[in-house]
């Protein structure tokens, strides 16, 4: 493996006195695709929430390219190059397309490629046509592709997309993985949170699988498709 | 269609001094002043999300100020007005780091506390104050050379100065700023991913929303030449909040709407009706309940519907 993009060593997490993730770690190589599975309430959205600062870990570190980021506030973890996608797309409803992408934009020194507003509309057409119109009268999937969108005019090091197909159709669902297969041809490392098994294992190079938030399987795609066993008692899938 | 409607509001308003008498001049004169406290307001309510019930603290502050600069110690409006601004900006700066602790109810309880700090402060320190008494003998300041005692000289300033305040008020409301903070109104922890400090957002807002407080409450102090703590009671910052939710929160024409409202209900039907404040109550209750999201955005949708038969 490359050098490692973001590292999660030995991470609790609470909420209040549940103790919800236990002694998480794994490793997000440079340019690579993390999938992160697991069932309902395995804890995968508290382990985004860890990382990018909303419920900071009681012990353990998170790494952003060797730098540490643990316990900054959720904006220093940003702008340190953590872009977050979240759950439900939460794009800003009253805000017009373009609005809620200028927000968004962070430079950084030293992207090869920065992500702008011209460039981002490439990626995805459909906002380039909606740029005035307000966010909240997008279809679901169009809020997909500008919370996705949103992120990546922070020019993250690092993108964290938390369930992007959820309740999403399946022809959007797959144009939704066609767009993070360029993002990772492009060399972005993404961390994938995926209850979307096919898609998950289809643009991942490695998994990651938690159970009641402990992990319980660290180890490549291709392991993972052999394993019945895994995805039986990990997943509940077959 | 647009075009023609606000040039006929310029050409009402220009107008209006020269076809009525003195009161009625008076009236949109306080509805001037009224409308940049509200609109000052509504930067809180409206557009940052944050419920506040001690903005007379910056009216009536800024007032205080001036009116003490002037008279006890005798500097020229000149230089009373920006020190009695400043003064007034920073405490709002004090006050947006205490209250900003907290959002929702415990913002709008703590705005409301330091804002009666400032009211029973008034009250009590006769000394300085002269409490309930008030502090008159004030004077209002000449414009350009000419003297704003003239009801209609004094008109046009207001009109002036509120035709300024909503324009820079409507500026940061349409700038990126602007774009930032109804993203903290909306969904505060998106805003903090995306590497936006919220809080500091929310502190530039408050300051900036005490500065045109502030403004209104120069007008307002030179409209009546007379101070009282009551400008800085609970009824002042509650008067305000009912314009904004009356005309309309987190828009730019809703507070001056709301504003004229009470103002209109307050100088003018009072004469009329002895218990006007009731019929304040069911106005109130009537916008509230046939247009919950205040007359501007209701009548907007009125006209919307009509337009579509």
């Amino acid at each position: 493996m490359a050098t490692a993009a973001l590292t999660v060593s030995g991470v609790n997490a609470l909420y209040g006195d549940s103790h919800v993730l236990h002694d998480v770690s794994f490793t997000l190589g440079s340019g690579r695709v993390l999938a992160l599975l697991g069932r309902n309430g395995a804890g995968k959205t508290t382990c985004m929430s860890a990382i990018v600062g909303f419920l900071p870990p009681r012990d353990g570190e998170v790494k952003l390219f060797g730098e540490p980021i643990t316990r900054l506030s959720p904006e220093a973890i940003s702008r340190r190059g953590i872009g977050f996608v979240p759950q439900g797309r939460r794009v800003f409803a009253s805000l017009t397309v373009r609005e809620n992408l200028d927000v968004a934009r962070q430079s950084r020194a030293g992207t090869a490629v920065p992500w702008t507003l011209k460039r981002v509309c490439e990626l995805f057409p459909r906002l380039q046509e909606r740029l005035h119109q307000h966010a909240g009268s997008l279809s679901g999937g169009e809020q997909q592709m500008l919370a996705i969108a949103r992120a990546l005019m922070g020019n993250p090091r690092v993108l964290l997309m938390d369930e992007p197909s959820e309740g999403l159709a399946p022809l959007i669902v797959a144009e939704v993985g066609r767009t993070i297969a360029r993002l990772k041809a492009a060399g972005q490392s993404i961390v994938l949170v995926e209850q979307n098994l096919k898609l998950a294992l289809d643009l991942a190079d490695d998994v990651v699988m938690l159970n009641t938030g402990r992990v319980v399987f660290a180890g490549g795609v291709a392991e993972v498709r052999d394993s019945e066993a895994l995805l039986t008692q990990h997943l509940g899938v077959f | 269609m647009r075009k023609l409607a606000w040039l006929l509001l310029i050409v009402a308003l220009l107008a209006w001094p020269f076809a009525v008498g003195e009161f009625y001049v008076n009236l949109v004169s306080q509805i001037f002043i009224a409308a940049i406290f509200a609109a000052s307001l509504n930067l809180l309510v409206g557009y940052a999300g944050l419920p506040s019930l001690g903005h007379a603290s910056f009216l009536g502050m800024a007032a205080y100020f001036s009116a003490l600069l002037t008279l006890r110690l005798g500097f020229d409006h000149t230089l009373a007005a920006p020190l009695a601004l400043a003064g007034t900006v920073v405490m709002a700066a004090l006050f947006g780091l205490i209250a900003l602790r907290a959002t929702g109810l415990g913002f709008l309880m703590l705005t409301l506390a330091l804002s009666q700090v400032l009211w029973g402060t008034a009250y009590r320190w006769v000394a300085l104050t002269e409490g309930d008494n008030g502090l008159r003998g004030l004077t209002r300041p000449h414009f350009l050379g000419i003297n704003l005692d003239d009801s209609t000289a004094f008109y046009f300033f207001a009109l002036l100065v509120m035709a300024f305040s909503l324009w820079m008020i409507a500026r940061l409301v349409a700038s990126p700023f602007g774009a930032a903070l109804a993203g903290t109104r909306e969904q505060a922890r998106r805003m903090s991913a995306l590497g936006h400090n919220v809080w500091l957002i929310r502190w530039i807002t408050f300051i900036y929303a005490g500065f045109w407080g502030g403004v209104s409450g120069l007008l307002f102090v030179y409209y009546h030449k007379y101070i009282h703590p009551a400008s800085l009671s609970l009824t002042s910052s509650a008067e305000a909040m009912l314009s904004v939710i009356a005309g309309g929160s987190g828009t730019l024409a809703g507070p001056v709407v709301g504003a004229a409202i009470i103002v209109l209900l307050k100088n003018y039907v009072s004469a009329y009706v002895e218990r006007w404040n009731m019929l304040l109550g069911f106005v109130f209750v009537a916008i509230v309940v046939f247009m919950p999201d205040g007359l501007v955005p209701g009548i907007k949708r009125l006209w919307a519907r009509w337009g579509q038969r």
